[in-house]
């Protein structure tokens, strides 16, 4: 009984978050200078005071801010992100078939950067002082210090136009239609490469360092000292003993990141032309169309609440002490 | 230099040292058997031309929608859906013979019902160029099947010049009548009667056209599809060019100061034709109604204070030209024969002086604010050459970088001092110059209008004069008169006529065949044999 009295509490909370998050983006979006109608008549290169009424009747500015923000509101709450008049179409629609390429970059991403993360991590802290671990401690802060869309198009030129192993931007090869299930597959993956490999790089540099220097503190505690005491195998005490604990701390921080990689993925999307999120956000805010940036930023809270979930979740799993509590 | 010129240097240094090396050759060419692969940025929102009229829109929509006419490079109309057409004597009535074999790409005949339809009542809802253009109709009629007639309440000089593609494109009666034009669910599947048929649109990715073998025109099109590829990153789209993976780049695809590298690679050419049509004129605006833009002397000096050529150097890297006065050398009723400006600080400050501007204990005579257009680099960078340009002369100009929507709504509200814009021509001055300069088109909020705020009954008589007289000598005549009196007056400093770059690959014959270049159908576009 308590325990669903707990998980209903956390769900109304969680409700109340979207709604709060709801409304301060509507008037954050709201607040910046300019209107999506100038914009439109802006790019459409000629225009008269119609066309503005038409636009501004379409997108309810001619309503008074309050009746809007109820409008918006009264949308979220039956699940309804709106629709595009610049792109006429519905806003779930237009997420929806991005959403997929996004998490899979993101999720390709932060894999790579986790499990490369802990093992370079691990393996430095081990040989501390060595020149392995310099080797490595040196790579991770040259990484770090490289910008993303710097080091995507370092790739592409070596990778893409010298080497020719790897297509340059894209999520798949056009005439794609006509490729069966195990070709598209492949051609996904290796589209996928680069821009995985450029969003985990700094990340990964971030996880080897924290990585490093838990390993180095975990291995002074003293049950290590008593495993160790014990004739255990130092794989053993690595795998049993150190590895564990070690990984709490980074497990804290990729939670945390998680939720900026999603963000963080405009830089990567844009390189590699990759058809995800960031990028229609990014359009979203140049051409100033409301509804979709509304529902994007909706999308990308939730993302980021369940990741939060998540990462508890697997909190609770690694530290068993935390799911006695 | 900043973090992105930084960059680019960076980069570029990096492509020249390892290519220099020799290695590789380029990997994901792939072979032409007919079929088009070009970029297209930014991704259009919508491809129903009708309703959206950017950029990308046209390139994209010009290929699978059609109109009446199209236009050769030097803007002689030539037959499109109309093999021929004939102008009553006043001027007044326009008859048009339409091709009889042409059908929309869901098999239906296009017919006379379909401009009826589309002219007087889709377009006067939806497109505001079009609206302006056909509110001038008395009445549009389907004598038959295959004729339509415009009768005009007053001659329109340059009516024959609005049947391009995206200034009125035809769209099919039988799916779109009586529907909600606007969100009409035929907008997400465009049906024209071009050479090419929309077959998919991958959002973010790519928009496949397929050749419409049912095409009105024997043997045309040569090329089998076209695949749009939206690419996003400027450095991603040069790579696309340079690795044979996109043919064709167009517009702003390629940044200026790539455009020599690229077209000096073996597979590509450049051209800077097709763009007629549209010849766009930048010039640094004045808010008129503001002191002292409101003084003639004080625009005068800022003429004498600019290094034009600098701009068109150093800045478009060649791509343009120096711009004489409001109307683009490449479009009829030019006339180069007006007051020349040159680069003289003395000729500036003395204007200066004369109209009592005087320098105050810093030096400056007055500080203005010049919001700056957000539409890339070029446009930042001319901002701040202006900027060091006039500081010459004592005036201190104030930068205010803004997004799109942020500098459209304070030009459009008269909310600026100066500012830097470029306009379309759209083939002659009663369409796309004339609306700077008369006062009647002095309408706050709207964008593209007379944001200047000029006003010169002259200048309003001329051009309206111009607009109605039905013989080209007469034109000529009031053309050249209100350019020798606007270039006198400075509404706005004419900068450049800027040109685009089309890179496109070498095999690629009859692509560039019209004055809308790129935005045309692309029907005689082929493969060298």
């Amino acid at each position: 009984m308590l325990q669903i009295r707990r998980i209903g509490v956390r769900l109304a909370g969680l409700a109340a978050t979207i709604l709060v998050i709801a409304t301060i983006n509507f008037i954050l979006v709201h607040a910046a200078p300019g209107d999506p109608a100038s914009v439109m008549a802006g790019q459409s290169g000629a225009t008269d005071e119609k066309f503005l009424a038409q636009v501004r009747a379409d997108y309810g500015l001619d309503q008074p801010y309050i009746v809007q923000l109820g409008t918006y509101l009264g949308k979220v709450v039956q699940f309804d992100l709106g629709y595009s008049f610049r792109q006429r179409r519905d806003v779930a629609d237009l997420i929806l078939e991005r959403l997929w390429p996004t998490l899979l970059l993101t999720l390709t991403a932060f894999t790579l950067a986790l499990a490369g993360g802990i093992f370079l991590g691990a393996l430095a802290g081990r040989r501390a002082g060595r020149w392995s671990d310099t080797l490595i401690s040196m790579g991770a802060l040259l990484l770090y210090a490289t910008p993303v869309f710097w080091l995507g198009l370092m790739l592409v030129l070596v990778f893409s136009i010298q080497l020719g192993w790897l297509p340059a931007f894209g999520y798949v090869s056009i005439r794609s239609e006509s490729f069966s299930t195990w070709r598209y597959i492949t051609d996904v993956a290796a589209h996928l490469v680069l821009p995985a490999v450029s969003l985990a790089a700094i990340y990964m540099a971030v996880y080897t360092r924290l990585m490093r220097s838990s390993i180095i503190e975990v291995s002074h505690e003293d049950h290590v000292k008593t495993a160790r005491a014990k004739g255990l195998t130092e794989g053993r005490i690595l795998r049993r003993h150190m590895l564990r604990n070690a990984s709490l701390p980074v497990i804290t921080f990729a939670g945390l990141q998680a939720g900026a990689m999603i963000g963080g993925a405009v830089v990567v999307e844009t390189v590699f032309a990759w058809p995800g999120l960031g990028r229609l956000t990014y359009d979203a805010v140049l051409q100033r169309d409301y509804p979709v940036l509304l529902g994007l930023f909706l999308v990308m809270s939730v993302l980021v609440i369940l990741v939060n979930l998540l990462t508890d979740l697997i909190y609770r799993m690694i530290d068993p002490r935390l799911a006695a509590r | 230099m900043n973090r992105r010129e930084f960059n680019h240097l960076l980069f570029m240094s990096g492509a020249v040292a390892v290519s220099g090396a020799g290695l590789g050759r380029p990997a994901f060419a792939q072979a032409a058997e007919g079929g088009l692969t070009a970029i297209i940025q930014p991704e259009p929102p919508i491809l129903q031309l009708a309703l959206n009229q950017q950029t990308p829109t046209g390139v994209v929509g010009g290929k699978i929608y059609e109109s009446l006419l199209s236009y050769d490079l030097k803007l002689t109309p030539g037959p499109q859906l109309a093999e021929s057409w004939e102008m009553s004597e006043d001027g007044l009535t326009y008859t048009f013979h339409l091709v009889r074999n042409a059908k929309w790409h869901d098999g239906a005949p296009f017919t006379a019902a379909d401009v009826v339809f589309t002219c007087d009542d889709f377009l006067k809802e939806v497109h505001p160029r079009a609206r302006a253009t056909f509110e001038r109709c008395e009445s549009i009629t389907a004598p038959d099947d295959y004729t339509v007639v415009f009768k005009l309440k007053e001659p329109f000089a340059p009516f024959l010049l609005a049947f391009e593609t995206s200034s009125a494109p035809m769209v099919p009666r039988h799916l779109y009548e009586g529907e909600d034009y606007r969100n009409s669910e035929h907008n997400q599947t465009p049906i024209g009667t071009g050479p090419f048929k929309f077959n998919e649109w991958v959002r973010g990715s790519h928009i496949h056209l397929q050749a419409f073998d049912e095409y009105y025109r024997e043997g045309e099109p040569h090329l089998t599809e076209i695949y749009y590829r939206v690419i996003p990153d400027a450095a991603s789209r040069s790579v696309a060019l340079e690795t044979g993976e996109a043919q064709l780049a167009q517009w702003g695809d390629v940044e200026t100061f790539d455009v020599e590298r690229l077209s000096a690679l073996p597979h590509l050419t450049m051209t800077t034709q097709g763009y007629e049509f549209f010849s766009p004129v930048s010039w640094l605006e004045f808010n008129c109604r503001n002191k002292p833009m409101d003084d003639k002397r004080f625009r005068q000096a800022v003429m004498h204070l600019i290094d034009r050529e600098f701009i068109r150097d150093r800045i478009l890297f060649g791509l343009a030209k120096v711009a004489t006065g409001p109307i683009a050398s490449t479009t009829r009723f030019y006339d180069g024969d007006v007051k020349q400006y040159e680069l003289s600080i003395e000729k500036a400050t003395a204007l200066l002086d004369e109209m009592g501007l005087t320098p105050g204990s810093d030096g400056n005579r007055v500080t203005i604010d010049y919001p700056v257009p957000p539409y890339g680099e070029t446009w930042v960078r001319t901002a701040e050459f202006i900027r060091q340009a006039l500081a010459q002369g004592g005036i201190n100009v104030n930068l205010i970088s803004t997004d799109v929507a942020g500098w459209a709504s304070s030009v459009s509200n008269w909310e600026f001092d100066i500012t830097t814009n470029m306009l379309y021509q759209f083939g002659d001055p009663a369409l796309g110059v004339a609306r700077t300069y008369v006062s009647s088109n002095i309408r706050k909020g709207v964008m593209f209008t007379n944001t200047a705020g000029y006003s010169n009954p002259e200048v309003d008589r001329l051009f309206a004069e111009a607009a109605v007289a039905t013989s080209d000598d007469t034109r000529q005549a009031l053309y050249s008169e209100v350019q020798k009196l606007l270039v006198e007056e400075v509404p706005v400093a004419w900068l450049t006529e800027n040109q685009f770059p089309t890179i496109y690959d070498n095999r690629l014959e009859d692509l560039i065949v019209s004055a809308t270049g790129v935005n045309a159908n692309f029907a005689s576009a082929r493969y060298a044999g």
